[in-house]
C-alpha cells in the first residue's frame, strides 16, 4: 500500500529498515537470551540522528512529528520490540520536557537527547498505582530552593540506562487528581537510586527497573510546568506517545507475517507447500488484512496528531488499542504457522508472540485504552443532544 | 584534522555475473556500491574526527554516474567531495589511477591524513593506497586495524600482520589504508542524507589537475587488462572401485605417493 509518504517520511522509512536489517537482526536472537541491553545499538540509531527525530530543530533535533516516530518505529520494531521500545522510551521521556519544559530546561535537556547522549525515561507507574494512576504514593515536598522526593516507581523503563527522568509526583495529597505534579530528576540526585532490574517475559533487550527516591532533592526549577500539572502532562504525553505503541504493533505484525508467509512458501507437507492449503492461505491473508488496517489506522492518526488537533485523546487511544490486538492475533497465528518450528527458539516468531504481549499492557492497559474511547463518545453523544 | 577519504565506486559483487560468452563483467543492470573496503576508511575518519574535530573531504576517480557515490558519502556525514572524471582517466591501471588521485589531493589543498580502504573488490590489488603515498611523498602505513593515538603532528596506529599487529608512530602528513578491525561502519544520518539531496558533486578532468593525457587513463598505464574470466573447473577424476575400506587405503596411498600428505611412522 502507498500511503503517499513525503520524500523525507521515505528516507526515515528505508534508514530505519537498513539499520533493522544490517544491524538489529543479527543480534536481535542473542539479546533477547542474555536479557542484554543494546548499548552498541542505541549508538548506531545516534549516530544516524534518529534521537533527535521529534526534538524541534532549535534544540538539535530535526523537527518531525508523530507520522515520522510512527514510521521509524514501525521499521525497528519489524526486527526488534525489545530495541524499538527502549529507543521509543526516550521519547516517552522527553515528551514532558518538549511539551512543557521552560525555555532553560529546553535548552539544557533537549540537545543532549537529540544527540543520543543521554537516554531519557518517564516515570509514573508503582506498586500500587497502574491503571489507577491517581493512587501514586510518591511525594515531593518543597523546602526552600528544592524539592524532596519521597517513594518508588516501579516498571521504569530505561530504569538504570536513561541519565533524564520524567517523574510524577504528589505535592499535595489534599488536591486528588490535582495536586500531582510533574519532576525532572538526573541520574546522580542526591537520593536517586535504580532498584531491582526485572526479568521479563518479552522485550528482554530493554531495560526495565524500579526508581528509588530517599529524601532526593533536586533544585526547585525542575518542576515542569506548575505545581498540580502532573497528570495533565502524563495525559499529554501519552495523547502523543500511544501512536508510536500502535506502530510497534504493526511493525512485529509485520514481522511475523513477513516470517509465516516465507516459511508458508518453503515448507512442504503432502508434496506441496502448505500455502497452497487455503486453511493456511486463509490464516495469512487475514493477518495481512488485519496489520494493514493497523497500519492505515496509525498513520491517520498521527497525521491528525500532527495536524495541532486538540481533541486527540479519542483517536490516540483507538491507534494504541486497535494494532496492538491485531499485534497479539497475527504473531499469534504466525507461531500456529510455522507449527513445531515456531515453537522453537531458533525461529524468531515465538519472540515475537512474547515481545507482542507487553504492547497490550504499557502506555496504559488495553482496557484502559476502552475506558478512554468510551469516556469520550459519552461527552460527545453527550454534547449531541 | 583534515582527512581526505578514497573510495571507489565497483560493481556490487553480491550481484556480479561474467558474461560467458566475452568473458568480462556484466555492468548493465549491476548496482554500483561504496567499495565495502573504503566503507571502513570512511569509517576511521569519522571516528577521527568525532575524537579531534575538522574535517572529511571524500575523493573519487569514475565516470560521471561515481557523483551518486559522493553523494552517499555525504549521507554517512563526509563535510564535502571532489569527483575525477574525464574521459582520458578510463583504462586507468594503479599506476595512472594514482597519478590522478595525487592531483586531486593537490587540487583539494593536500590534506593532514589521507585514508584509504586497504583494496578494493574488483581491482585487489591493495597498490593504489601506497602508490599515492609514493607520488605525494608522503610516510604511510597500510593494513591499519586500530587508531592509538591521534595528534596533529603524528598518529600512533596498530598494522595488522599475519602473525600479531605492530605498533607504529605515523608522523603527518601521512597516508593509511584501514582493514575491517578499524570499526564496523555506521549507517548513515538522517540530516547527512537530507544535506545530500542537495549536494552537487564538484568535477575536476585531467586539464583542470595540469596533467597530461598520457599521465593518465590507458596511455599513462604500464599495464592493461586483456581479459577477465572465471578459471574453468580442470580437475581429472578417477574411480577407485571396491568396498569403501579398500578404496579409502587406496586414496591414502595415492597421496602419501604424491606426497600430499605425510604419514607418521
Amino acid at each position: 500500500m502507498d500511503y503517499f509518504l513525503s520524500e523525507d517520511q521515505l528516507m526515515i522509512r528505508d534508514l530505519c529498515r537498513q539499520i533493522a536489517e544490517e544491524r538489529v537482526k543479527p543480534v536481535r536472537a542473542e539479546l533477547d537470551e542474555k536479557e542484554q541491553f543494546p548499548r552498541e545499538l542505541m549508538k548506531a540509531l545516534a549516530q544516524a540522528d534518529l534521537f533527535g527525530l521529534i526534538i524541534p530543530e532549535q534544540y538539535g533535533g530535526l523537527g518531525g512529528g508523530c507520522l515520522e516516530n510512527c514510521i521509524a518505529v514501525e521499521e525497528l520494531s519489524r526486527a526488534c520490540v525489545g530495541v524499538s521500545t527502549t529507543f521509543a522510551a526516550s521519547f516517552l521521556g522527553a515528551y514532558p520536557i518538549i511539551l512543557f519544559g521552560s525555555e532553560e530546561q529546553k535548552a539544557k535537556y533537549l540537545p543532549i537527547i537529540a544527540s543520543g547522549e543521554r537516554l531519557a525515561a518517564f516515570a509514573l507507574t508503582e506498586s500500587a498505582a497502574g491503571s489507577d494512576a491517581g493512587a501514586i504514593q510518591t511525594q515531593a515536598r518543597r523546602e526552600g530552593d528544592e524539592y524532596v522526593i519521597n517513594g518508588s516507581k516501579q516498571w521504569i523503563t530505561n530504569g538504570g540506562e536513561a541519565r533524564i527522568y520524567s517523574v510524577i509526583a504528589i505535592t499535595d495529597r489534599s488536591k486528588g487528581a490535582r495536586g500531582a505534579s510533574a519532576f525532572i530528576v538526573e541520574e546522580g540526585d542526591p537520593g536517586f537510586s535504580v532498584g531491582k532490574k526485572e526479568i521479563k517475559l518479552g522485550i528482554r533487550a530493554s531495560a526495565t527497573a524500579e526508581l528509588i527516591f530517599n529524601e532526593c532533592r533536586i533544585p526547585a526549577d525542575r518542576l515542569l510546568a506548575r505545581e498540580g500539572m502532573g497528570f495533565v502532562v502524563a495525559m499529554r504525553t501519552f495523547d502523543k506517545s500511544r501512536p508510536g505503541v500502535g506502530a510497534q504493533a504493526v511493525g512485529v505484525a509485520q514481522g511475523a507475517l513477513d516470517e509465516a508467509a516465507a516459511f508458508a512458501r518453503t515448507r512442504k507437507q503432502f508434496d506441496k507447500p502448505i500455502i497452497t492449503f487455503q486453511a493456511v492461505a486463509h490464516m495469512l491473508a487475514d493477518m495481512a488484512t488485519k496489520v494493514e488496517a493497523a497500519r492505515a489506522l496509525v498513520y491517520s492518526v498521527a497525521r491528525f496528531v500532527d495536524s495541532g488537533a486538540k481533541d486527540i485523546s479519542k483517536a490516540s487511544a483507538m491507534a494504541k488499542l486497535f494494532p496492538t490486538d491485531i499485534a497479539m492475533e497475527v504473531t499469534t497465528n504466525a507461531v500456529q504457522v510455522l507449527g513445531g518450528h515456531g515453537y522453537m527458539r531458533d525461529y524468531p516468531v515465538e519472540k515475537m508472540m512474547r515481545d507482542a504481549k507487553i504492547l497490550q499492557i504499557y502506555e496504559g492497559t488495553n482496557q484502559i485504552q476502552r475506558n478512554v474511547i468510551g469516556q469520550e463518545l459519552n461527552k460527545e453523544y453527550g454534547r449531541a443532544k | 584534522m583534515k582527512i581526505i577519504v578514497c573510495l571507489k565506486q565497483v560493481p556490487d559483487t553480491a550481484s556480479v555475473k561474467l558474461d560467458p560468452v566475452t568473458h568480462t563483467l556484466k555492468r548493465e543492470g549491476v548496482a554500483a556500491v561504496i567499495n565495502p573496503f573504503d566503507l571502513f576508511a570512511l569509517e576511521a575518519a569519522l571516528q577521527l574526527r568525532e575524537r579531534v574535530g575538522g574535517q572529511i573531504l571524500a575523493l573519487t576517480m569514475g565516470p560521471p554516474q561515481a557523483a551518486e557515490m559522493l553523494r552517499e558519502a555525504i549521507g554517512y556525514g563526509v563535510d564535502d567531495g571532489l569527483l575525477l572524471s574525464d574521459r582520458a582517466f578510463a583504462g586507468a591501471d594503479t599506476w595512472a589511477t594514482t597519478a590522478a588521485l595525487a592531483a586531486g589531493v593537490r587540487h583539494l589543498g593536500g590534506a593532514d591524513l589521507i585514508v584509504c580502504g586497504k583494496q578494493a573488490v574488483d581491482g585487489d590489488t591493495a597498490q593504489v593506497g601506497p602508490g599515492l603515498a609514493m607520488r605525494l611523498g608522503l610516510p604511510q602505513v597500510a593494513f591499519v586495524k586500530a587508531i592509538r593515538e591521534a595528534a596533529a603532528d603524528h598518529l600512533v596506529v596498530e598494522r595488522q600482520m599475519d602473525d600479531g599487529y605492530e605498533v607504529v608512530s605515523l608522523p603527518l602528513p601521512g597516508l593509511i589504508t584501514v582493514v575491517r578491525e578499524i570499526g564496523e561502519p555506521r549507517p548513515p544520518s538522517l540530516k547527512g542524507k537530507m544535506r545530500a539531496k542537495k549536494f552537487e558533486a564538484p568535477v575536476a578532468g585531467a586539464a583542470a589537475l595540469g596533467l597530461a593525457e598520457d599521465q593518465v587513463g590507458l596511455r599513462g598505464s604500464f599495464t592493461q587488462v586483456v581479459e577477465v574470466f572465471a578459471p574453468g573447473a580442470a580437475g581429472q577424476r578417477e574411480m577407485l572401485p571396491g568396498p569403501a575400506e579398500a578404496a579409502g587405503r587406496a586414496v591414502i596411498d595415492r597421496l602419501v605417493a604424491d606426497k600430499v600428505i605425510l604419514l607418521g611412522s
